[in-house]
């Protein structure tokens, strides 16, 4: 946890309220943001108990499994929650615009630009917290390997038509949300725990009702409480039958809920059932199956009053991230988002198979590389977008800001001399800058170089080196050499052709400049073989055994359900 | 046979210069007439791995196969090529390096055998070209090398071996299995157990899919002085235990100045003696850069520098002055380092090289002072009980290492036992942090000076 971080969560403490971490919002925010609150099974991983969906927050499909222990009552969920999600992607799916891409010509070897669609937005599913991401992982490969009756006549367990289909959008979705920075799929955990420092731990901060405790605590139903007062009223408090007064957010349930209420209920519901199958006359069954709706409905209340709470959290979150202005690179990382949400796209109008099992080695380290890419890129951008997240770095000495108080021109000693100016800065901050160091600031938007030449000369009485200050941060020194820090820096680019500097690209004495140690922009990486190209180091390429798409999970005797 | 018995003081008749050599030969007939695609050489700290890379570079040269060195850092790289030239100065060498300005050492503009450029095909027909992992990541060719030397590989990533296998036919992979494993800056549990997974180090990959692949070790650490390498191989190498290349009284510190009977001076005095001194200060809860114990550091140096050291060794008869080149901070956090580095400015010792265990990786020094990883804090997180740190800082000095730690640390760590989860498929790595911090933290108490 950076000392920016620690220092605003004890600030939370004291004045008993969440603080600001951002003073815009970093991911971007969909108009139309679909919803999904799911509730899962204790005990038994991937069987869906059901869940709130939709992109109106005032009516959600409510969509439950009676029994979730059966299979066709599973499915008919899923094919339910395909007939909610699909037709919202594929709306997006559908509106493209023209854009441009950079592709190797497969005959010249060439870098070359072809002009390709690009969907003009894609669709943002949101989550409520963490668990809920992986469990939108957890739906994807359960599905996307299943065969419906159109692919496989022969298929024990055929599945709904486009159950599959659905499996691999939320495959797709749940691999995107671990691309540092990308919004296709959101858990409002993480997006309020970005945008708010509470007085909790980060453990803490991912139950929903607690964290939007400390940061709104005028929304609990109890007035006047502080924010951690507030907080442990949603974790712990309970009413009269036990039951939690603010729910998880799941996916799972609490143990009370399903002991006390779930259990009964499911139970009731499976008597009402088995009564119906042994009805002898059509009297019969028709009052057995009115008591089978009657406790159908009474585990579809059930699910709504769990499920109801954390939805309604979950758009107040939004509502308060909306509050929020989006910071200026946001709009430039859903457009990857979008771009990522296109292949998709093309993979599946191109008929390709669904997404193996596992990465071959190539797949994994591409990945890898991107991530750690987007990671950096992210950083960044938040600390450009943002003077609080810069804030954060300047006090960890990764960053300075000061008033230039000199500017002397200087050139390079080439043929053709090149402006250098070295521009003599002063600054509270203690960067930690090394010798000939490389610092960065924002010029138009594109990053300017620098380079530290050394702290300035002593005879204007700073930067003497003979100080006491002790330089660690903590503010218990006197801070005569870092605190008056006064920085000489040699400017190195974006100054034109010329021989003078073009207007504007040289800071001018008194100017306010803030500058980084860490770069603006991620170079590319090298280019990995071809994944039919994998060395020997990394056990020769896949072979024909990775050609062929891999069947589901075959049953065994274990699986009892 | 229990670690303990294996790194057994040694027998009267045991040579560390022929065990050495004797390893070395296997090693190079393994390279150069074996019929594996790899070999792995597994080098405990200072035990000749440069060395070996330079002299195996060499013969390889000599029988006419074309070569490619990788290393992870270009200072790495600049250091192989110094010693390369040395070695054989009319060696075609070729230095590829990057299009950055000054891409590599001043230094090896002076050699007149050694041919830079950042364009490998510049460099085609030098018997030997270096160049870094990142480097060679970006090159192409249509006949790959015929052999390779990869260099740290312990260091090295999967994914950089995956970018750059291509390039060659066959490769010796040499690297210190104790020290800090290559690391994501984001999470990668999603590959965790895969043979590949693309963060785990490239030997752990090799070996997966290479099982059968001849493995030899350096049994002897030239570096680590009698006093430190019993301590570094029991609790950083306990099933591959070596043995240091010289005896007790082999070497020796000395100073001018007597003590003046402060915590740095008495501190000095047991590690000149024993090889090991911790300057223990009072426990308490600090930021990572704490004051007191920056001081202590930068206290320790400034004595060490002001009581005319003098450093014995076998290297030559008569004692060498311990100058403040010889002389290092190891600490865990950069920040740690820049406020070390800001307060022996202060004292005037500016010169002094304060690095990150990181950055220290590979280098040597006659006496190390080291801020421990551990010193203040309220946790213990997996970073700073990871084994590679404390051993490579445990691990940099010829002659001695002196410990800055508060109080309190052996009982911070039996309130963080390891809870790393265990992943399916991967190897457990032996011995854990925690226990190699327990081991060195027992060792160091018999030293102990409070400050």
């Amino acid at each position: 946890m950076s000392l920016i971080t620690t220092l605003a969560r004890l600030e939370a403490v004291r004045t008993g309220r969440a603080q600001p971490a951002a003073t815009v919002r970093h991911r971007h925010l969909s108009d139309r943001p679909l919803v999904f609150v799911p509730l899962t099974t204790a005990g038994e991983a991937g069987a869906p108990l059901g869940a709130l969906v939709g992109t109106d927050r005032d009516a959600p499909h409510l969509l439950v499994v009676p029994q979730p222990r059966d299979r066709d009552l599973r499915f008919a969920f899923l094919a339910d929650l395909a007939d909610i999600v699909l037709p919202h992607v594929e709306a997006y799916a559908e509106s493209v615009e023209a854009a441009e891409r950079t592709e190797t010509d497969p005959e010249t070897g060439k870098r070359v630009k072809v002009e390709v669609d690009l969907c003009a937005d894609a669709a943002q599913l949101v989550v409520p917290s963490r668990a809920g991401i992986d469990f939108v992982r957890l739906l994807g490969r359960s599905m996307r390997f299943r065969r419906t009756a159109e692919q496989d006549p022969e298929t024990p367990h055929p599945a709904p038509p486009r159950v599959p289909l659905l499996g691999r959008w939320l495959t797709h979705y749940g691999e995107r949300a671990r691309v540092p920075g990308s919004s296709l799929l959101l858990a409002m955990t993480d997006l309020l725990g970005r945008h708010w420092a509470t007085g909790q731990s980060t453990l803490e901060d991912q139950h929903l009702g607690a964290l939007l405790a400390w940061i709104a605590p005028e929304f609990s139903p109890e007035p006047g409480l502080t924010g951690a007062e507030a907080a442990r009223r949603a974790e712990l408090a309970r009413d009269a039958d036990g039951q939690l007064l603010c729910p998880p957010a799941g996916p799972a349930t609490d143990p009370a809920f399903d002991n006390r209420l779930l259990a009964p209920a499911i139970e009731r519901y499976d008597r009402a059932r088995t009564a119906l199958a042994a009805a002898e006359d059509g009297l019969e069954a028709d009052e057995r199956l009115g008591a089978l709706t009657a406790a159908e409905r009474e585990i579809r209340a059930l699910v709504d009053s769990r499920t109801r709470p954390t939805w309604d959290a979950v758009w107040r979150g939004l509502d308060l991230l909306r509050e929020l202005p989006e910071g200026a690179h946001a709009e430039e990382r859903w457009t990857r988002d979008r771009w990522s949400f296109t292949s998709h796209r093309d993979r599946i109008l191109a008929g390709e198979p669904p997404q193996p099992r596992r990465d071959d080695a190539v797949t994994a380290a591409n990945k890898l590389a991107t991530r750690e890419r987007e990671q950096a890129r992210l950083e960044a951008q938040e600390a450009l977008d943002d003077p609080l997240v810069m804030a954060g770095r300047r006090l960890s000495g990764e960053a300075f800001a000061g008033e230039v108080v000199d500017v002397v021109m200087a050139y390079s000693e080439s043929k053709r001399p090149s402006p250098r100016p070295l521009v003599t800065v002063r600054t509270d901050d203690r960067p930690h800058l090394g010798e000939r160091a490389k610092v960065y600031r924002s010029l138009g938007g594109k990053p300017q170089t620098a380079e530290y030449v050394g702290p300035a000369a002593s005879d204007d009485g700073f930067g003497d080196g003979t100080g006491t200050g002790d330089g660690d941060g903590t503010g218990t020194g006197d801070g005569t050499r870092d605190g008056d820090g006064v920085l000489v820096l040699r400017i190195m680019d974006k100054m034109g052709r010329g021989k003078e500097p073009e207007a504007g690209s040289v800071p001018e004495k008194g100017d306010l400049v803030c500058f980084t140690l860490f770069e603006h922009e991620q170079r590319g990486g090298a280019k990995l073989p071809d994944p039919e190209q994998t060395p020997w180091t990394h056990g020769g390429p896949p072979g024909a055994a990775a050609a062929v798409p891999e069947a589901a999970d075959a049953q065994t005797e274990e699986d009892v359900l | 046979m229990t670690a303990e018995a294996l790194a057994a003081p040694a027998p009267a008749d045991f040579d560390p210069g022929a065990e050495a050599a004797r390893a070395t030969a296997a090693i190079l007939h393994d390279t150069l007439h074996g019929t594996e695609r790899g070999v792995v050489v597994d080098s405990p700290p200072g035990a000749g791995k440069s060395t070996l890379v330079v002299r195996a570079a060499l013969e390889l040269a000599e029988a006419g196969r074309p070569l490619m060195v990788v290393a992870q850092t270009n200072a790495q790289v600049d250091d192989l090529v110094l010693r390369l030239a040395e070695k054989n100065p009319d060696l075609p060498v070729g230095r590829l390096h990057s299009s950055d300005a000054d891409p590599y050492d001043k230094a090896l503009d002076a050699l007149e055998s050694v041919r830079k450029s950042a364009k490998a095909a510049d460099l085609a027909g030098q018997a030997v070209v270096l160049s870094t992992a990142a480097k060679w990541a970006h090159v192409t060719v249509d006949e790959p090398w015929r052999h390779a030397i990869v260099d740290e590989a312990y260091q090295m990533r999967s994914d950089s071996l995956l970018a750059v296998a291509g390039l060659f036919e066959r490769a010796l992979f040499v690297g210190d299995p104790g020290q800090l494993d290559p690391f994501a800056t984001v999470g990668s549990e999603q590959w965790a157990g895969l043979a590949y997974d693309p963060s785990s180090s490239a030997v752990t990959t090799l070996l997966a899919h290479n099982p059968g692949l001849p493995q030899h070790r350096l049994p002897v650490s030239w570096r680590l002085p009698a006093s430190a390498a019993r301590l570094v191989s029991d609790a950083f190498y306990p099933y591959t235990p070596f043995r240091s290349g010289t005896d007790h009284g082999d070497r020796s510190l000395a100073f001018g100045v007597p003590s003046d009977g402060s915590g740095p001076d008495r501190v000095i005095d047991e590690a000149a003696v024993s090889g090991w001194g911790l300057l223990e200060l009072p426990a308490r809860h600090t930021p990572r850069t704490d004051p007191e114990a920056v001081r202590a550091v930068a206290a320790v140096v400034r004595r060490l520098l002001d009581r005319e050291g003098r450093a014995t060794s076998e290297r030559s008869p008569d004692p060498a002055p311990l100058t403040a080149a010889r002389i290092a901070v190891g600490t865990a956090h950069r920040d740690q380092a820049a406020a070390v580095r800001s307060a022996l400015a202060d004292l005037g010792a500016g010169e002094v090289t304060v690095d990150t265990a990181n950055r220290l990786q590979g280098r040597e020094y006659d006496v190390t002072v080291v801020l421990h990883p551990l010193s203040g804090r309220p946790d213990a997180t997996a970073f700073h009980l990871e084994t590679g740190r404390l051993c490579v800082l445990a691990s940099r000095h010829r002659h001695a290492c002196i410990v800055v730690c508060r109080e309190g640390v052996a009982g911070l760590l039996d309130d963080y036992p390891s809870t790393e989860p265990v992943q399916l498929g991967t190897l457990v790595k032996f011995p854990d942090g925690w226990e190699a911090n327990h081991a060195v933290l027992a060792h160091l108490a018999e030293h102990r000076v409070s400050a």
